[in-house]
């Protein structure tokens, strides 16, 4: 362990690397230099040890794992970290273990390293090698081990995981561990939660003041850990008496307790309407592209969902095209998805919707026809089963403000890119040529007509821009569900809804209706259920339309009157 | 004019897209004579497509491959297909034409339960036979149907098992898509649980509707029911495409399987080959059969199904091979009836085995259930599962639970009894029972 401790606390800026190195020094002057002869044999035992994983199961491996700590030998922390990172291989050819440098399934040859020296050996076809498997309960001993070796890592970062890990699983090593860490640790983050640890471990002090201190300490720190402790403090055994024989630290312990629910309850709001502002900001996405073409154009699109769905097998294509640049591949997606799906909308109009202007009911069956063909065209092209679109580094993980609140990338930026499309789509309306001609000729077509404005072609790309925002959609959904032929069916209901809901033909309306069908939807669930919820919604949706058939941002005016 | 056109056009479509399908059967060689009709009953169209299509393939090949064989009963065996497009009444519209027009000997069809108990009743006033492959909530057993997928107690009951046994498990989340399989193995399972003596508030039971995309708020309050350090899992029924939003969102807010795993029951390769599974390793499987189970006539399977599909991408899955033990159950009862016939066929079923694809064998048991090995599997990072735990031997499986009010007292036996709701209290068969 200390060895261990001795080789990766090595540099680190300042201070710090000084008193790592006289810690270093001590050591060596307690251990002495190792023969060379006995670190041979040391790592032939070692190597022997390792070996031992080719034939053991889950048990065997974590009791080999133990042995394997028990050596004291400087690489126990990189073979087993390899191993709960799926990078111990066996050689199939000799049955050898050895340490691979990466495991990238795109690489033709592994490196292949000694598990005592780490020196490169042999470089071979993933193929030949045999991945030494682990299981969850494998994974868990694993990740509590390493994080005793990383807690005094360099790395400020890692620390920190290492003390949230060790504090999961508490016992009197790792307080021991903490402790000895707690005298030379510079990083606030990193000693508040070594305070958290020792604070625990306080709770079972012989003294009441000591136990009292330690309680106030823990009130308001958001760790569960933190939490049960205390729930446990202020329980009874069962028998009638008490775990804390103290009344005055009970009484601490209860009112820690208290602040810590407030403080739970308040972030529990704040995630709900988080939950609700990035559910609305879906509905709006999906929305917009309706707003226009059913709002503005008063066109019944039941193939939006499947102009959505192309949108999101576009994405699939272009990360085909750079499977390199994943990263990338969803900004190169949403102009690709945007053409792909406002020229597949433009022939749409030009085939089938223009015959139509004015006939709803007949509009409505024959695009419902159409989305029906698209969704077996991407089944006889790409199949039935879904495709794995994949998440990009940024986007995945979450920003954790505190133990009890963390708002996830990928919805963020889903709430921002629902945004910037938003006022892309106003610019367009408001500031453009084109955007004049959609809202002249929504307001009147004839008088628009009569001022010179090429009607028919103002409808194509009305509807080509309606379309095309439901493509750009699609790109956003691929990050939150499967991308099959059915994405664009669950939508559908949900953006009409939104759009009547907010005010045909009002953008504004679209965005304040989204918005709050989100947020309404998200306070509901936790205590109607995801089922009830969703009813409710609709029935209070149904009403508000009994009273207020335009929406909450009518059109006014008398081109309005006529629609 | 332009309209005539069109309309020539159509039609010219329409002829040579039957002239296609005419000439399928005709094989140059192999048996000859009167062709034994399977009829195949799964949606290539619509929300289930996704799983059911492949089912349709893998009986296409077990036919072709008995015709190379040299058929049945020396005469050629042809396949039926056709599409009820996920829609349930289509179902029975269906099954009957498979059986009063097409005159069909078996049919090898179904994926979700509804579907099932609307095509029930066409089978039994025509008595039909259809061999059902899928998992599912059991409380039935009817003379026209052999389930070989699995029973309750043959996936869920293991599953919580192992959980509690191996791993540790203390607290449950049941979350499942509202409708009647997740709420009966639910209900099952909440009945084993408290029998096993966890407490009522240590077991949280959700719904959510079909296709669910949004699990920001589920996934958040499962993260805070697992925060009170008792070990946690979820068991999951969620249903078809719900999963992957649900895997997503677990992964965005870091719930890893080593804190919280979340064991499921309709997950299978198929479903996981939609997904980057990277952030999902280590969560579980219960299942039959997995494509990862080492045995020589799994690789023979294997290799054969990705002939037949010409993909060497494509996975292999439970539901698939209960049919392969289904198909090869049918044909041997044929051989040992020397008929076609339905009621001889179904006296020679029970006690008829094969070997199914793990190693093990499969007996069709008088319940008209199987016998099946159960195995946990956690997933791995390229979409694959390992087998962390599996039963010694096969389990028979078990139409009526004995976890279950009013069905522990319940048998069903088609050999001795011929009935399939008897109740051993009262001793009275009270029919079938289509609840």
């Amino acid at each position: 362990m200390l060895r261990a401790e001795l080789r990766v606390g090595a540099p680190a800026p300042g201070g710090r690397w000084t008193l790592g190195l006289s810690l270093a020094w001590c050591l060596l002057l307690l251990t002495g230099p190792a023969p060379a002869a006995a670190a041979d044999t040391g790592d032939d035992a070692f190597r022997a040890l390792v070996a031992e994983f080719a034939d053991a199961n889950f048990r065997e491996k974590e009791a080999l794992a133990e042995r394997l700590l028990a050596t004291g030998h400087p690489r126990v922390r990189d073979v087993l970290t390899a191993l709960l990172e799926d990078r111990l291989f066996e050689r199939e050819r000799d049955r050898r273990i050895f340490v691979v440098e990466s495991n990238d399934e795109r690489l033709t040859a592994f490196r292949l390293l000694d598990p005592a020296s780490l020196d490169l050996v042999d470089a071979v076809a993933p193929d030949l090698l045999r991945r030494i498997i682990t299981n969850n309960r494998l994974r868990r001993f694993l990740r509590g081990t390493i994080a005793r070796f990383s807690l005094s890592s360099a790395d400020a970062g890692v620390r920190l995981e290492a003390a949230r890990e060790l504090l999961r699983g508490l016992d009197d090593e790792t307080i021991e561990l903490f402790r000895r860490r707690a005298a030379v640790e510079t990083d606030p983050d990193v000693s508040y939660e070594i305070e958290t640890a020792l604070s625990i471990a306080a709770l079972e002090d012989g003294d009441p003041h000591v136990r009292i201190e330690a309680v106030e300490r823990l009130s308001g720190r958001l760790n569960p850990v933190v939490h049960n402790r205390l729930t446990a403090l202020v329980a009874d055994t069962g028998n009638g008496g008490r775990v804390e024989p103290d009344a005055d630290v009970r009484a601490a312990a209860a009112d820690a307790l208290w602040q810590i629910d407030s403080m739970r309850n308040v972030y529990s709001v704040l995630e709900t309407v988080a939950f609700g502002l990035s559910l609305g900001s879906v509905l709006v996405l999906v929305a917009i592209g309706l707003a226009i073409t059913f709002g503005v154009m008063g066109v019944i699109n039941m193939a939006h969902g499947e102009l959505m769905m192309l949108g999101a097998y576009t994405t699939y294509v272009v990360q085909l095209w750079m499977p390199d640049l994943i990263g990338i591949s969803l900004l190169v997606a949403v102009p690709a998805a945007f053409l792909v799906a406002g020229s597949i909308g433009v022939l749409i109009e030009r085939s089938v919707i223009r015959f139509l202007y004015g006939r709803p009911l007949e509009t409505l069956l024959a695009t419902f026809g159409v989305s029906l063909v698209l969704q077996q065209l991407v089944r006889s092209v790409f199949s039935a089963n879904n495709r794995a679109v994949v998440t990009p580094s940024w986007m995945s993980g979450a920003l954790q403000f505190n133990e009890a609140f963390s708002l996830t990338w990928n919805r963020m930026y889903i709430v921002l890119f629902a945004l910037l499309v938003f006022a892309l789509v106003l610019a367009v309306l408001r500031r453009t040529r084109l955007g004049l001609d959609i809202r002249a000729v929504s307001q009147n077509r004839a008088m628009a007509r009569a001022m010179g404005v090429r009607t028919e072609r103002v409808d194509v790309m009305t509807f080509g821009l309606g379309a095309g925002i439901a493509g750009v959609a699609g790109v956003a959904l691929t990050q939150l569900t499967n991308v099959g032929p059915n994405l664009g069916q669950s939508y559908i209901v949900d953006s009409f809804m939104v759009v009547v809901f907010g005010g045909v033909g009002n953008l504004w309306g679209t965005l304040i209706g989204g918005m709050s069908l989100g947020i309404a939807n998200k306070l509901l669930e936790p205590f109607a259920g995801a089922v009830l919820g969703k009813i409710l919604v609709l029935v209070v949706l149904i009403l508000f339309i009994q009273r207020r058939p335009r929406g909450l941002f009518p059109q006014t005016g008398r081109a309005a009157e006529s629609m | 004019m332009k309209r005539i056109h069109a309309c020539l056009v159509i039609l010219a479509v329409a002829l040579t897209g039957c002239g296609g399908s005419g000439d399928a059967p005709e094989t140059a060689e192999g048996p000859t004579g009167n062709p034994i009709k399977v009829g195949v009953l799964h949606s290539l169209s619509g929300t289930m497509a996704i799983s059911e299509t492949t089912l349709k393939d893998t009986v296409l090949m077990m036919v072709d491959e008995q015709n190379a064989k040299g058929g049945l009963l020396g005469r050629p065996v042809e396949a039926v297909v056709v599409d009820p497009a996920s829609d349930w009444p289509l179902f029975a519209e269906r099954a009957r034409e498979l059986l009063e027009s097409e005159q069909v000997d078996v049919v090898f069809g179904c994926w979700t339960s509804v579907s099932r108990k609307s095509v029930l009743p066409v089978f039994e006033e025509n008595n039909g036979l259809l061999f059902y492959p899928v998992q599912y909530e059991g409380e039935e057993s009817s003379k026209n149907v052999i389930y070989t997928g699995a029973a309750p107690n043959q996936q869920a009951i293991p599953a919580i098992d192992y959980l509690m046994n191996e791993v540790g498990i203390e607290r449950w989340v049941l979350e499942g898509t509202d409708y009647v399989y997740p709420r009966t193995t639910n209900r099952i399972l909440e009945a084993y649980l408290k029998q096993k003596g966890v407490a009522e508030e240590d077991i949280s039971i959700n719904y959510t509707p079909f296709g669910h995309s949004d699990w920001q708020t589920r996934v958040s309050a499962i993260r805070r029911f697992g925060s009170t350090g008792k070990p946690t899992a979820v068991v999951s029924t969620i249903n078809g495409d719900a999963n992957v939003p649900f895997y997503l969102e677990l992964a965005n807010q870091e719930v890893s399987a080593d804190e919280i795993p979340v064991v499921a029951f309709s997950v299978g390769e198929e479903e996981l080959s939609g997904l980057d599974t990277t952030p999902l390793v280590g969560h579980l499987a219960a299942w039959n059969y997995f494509q990862s189970v080492d045995s020589a006539p799994n690789a023979e399977f294997i290799a054969k199904w990705k002939a037949f599909v010409a993909d060497a991408e494509r996975t292999t899955n439970d539901p698939m091979e209960a049919h392969y033990i289904g198909f090869n159950l049918w044909a041997k009862a044929v051989e040992k009836a020397g008929t076609t016939e339905v009621d001889a066929v179904l006296a020679a079923l029970p006690g008829t085995t094969t070997p199914n694809l793990t190693g093990g064998i499969a007996e069709v048991l008088p319940n008209h259930h199987i016998t099946k090995p159960v195995y946990i599997g956690e997933v791995q990072a390229n979409g694959q599962f390992d087998v962390v735990w599996q039963t010694d031997d096969t389990v028979p499986g078990d139409a009526w639970s004995d976890y279950l009010p009013g069905s522990e007292d319940t048998e069903a036996d088609w050999v001795t009894l011929n009935c399939g709701n008897y109740n051993t209290e009262t001793q009275v068969c009270s029919g079938q029972n289509y609840e």
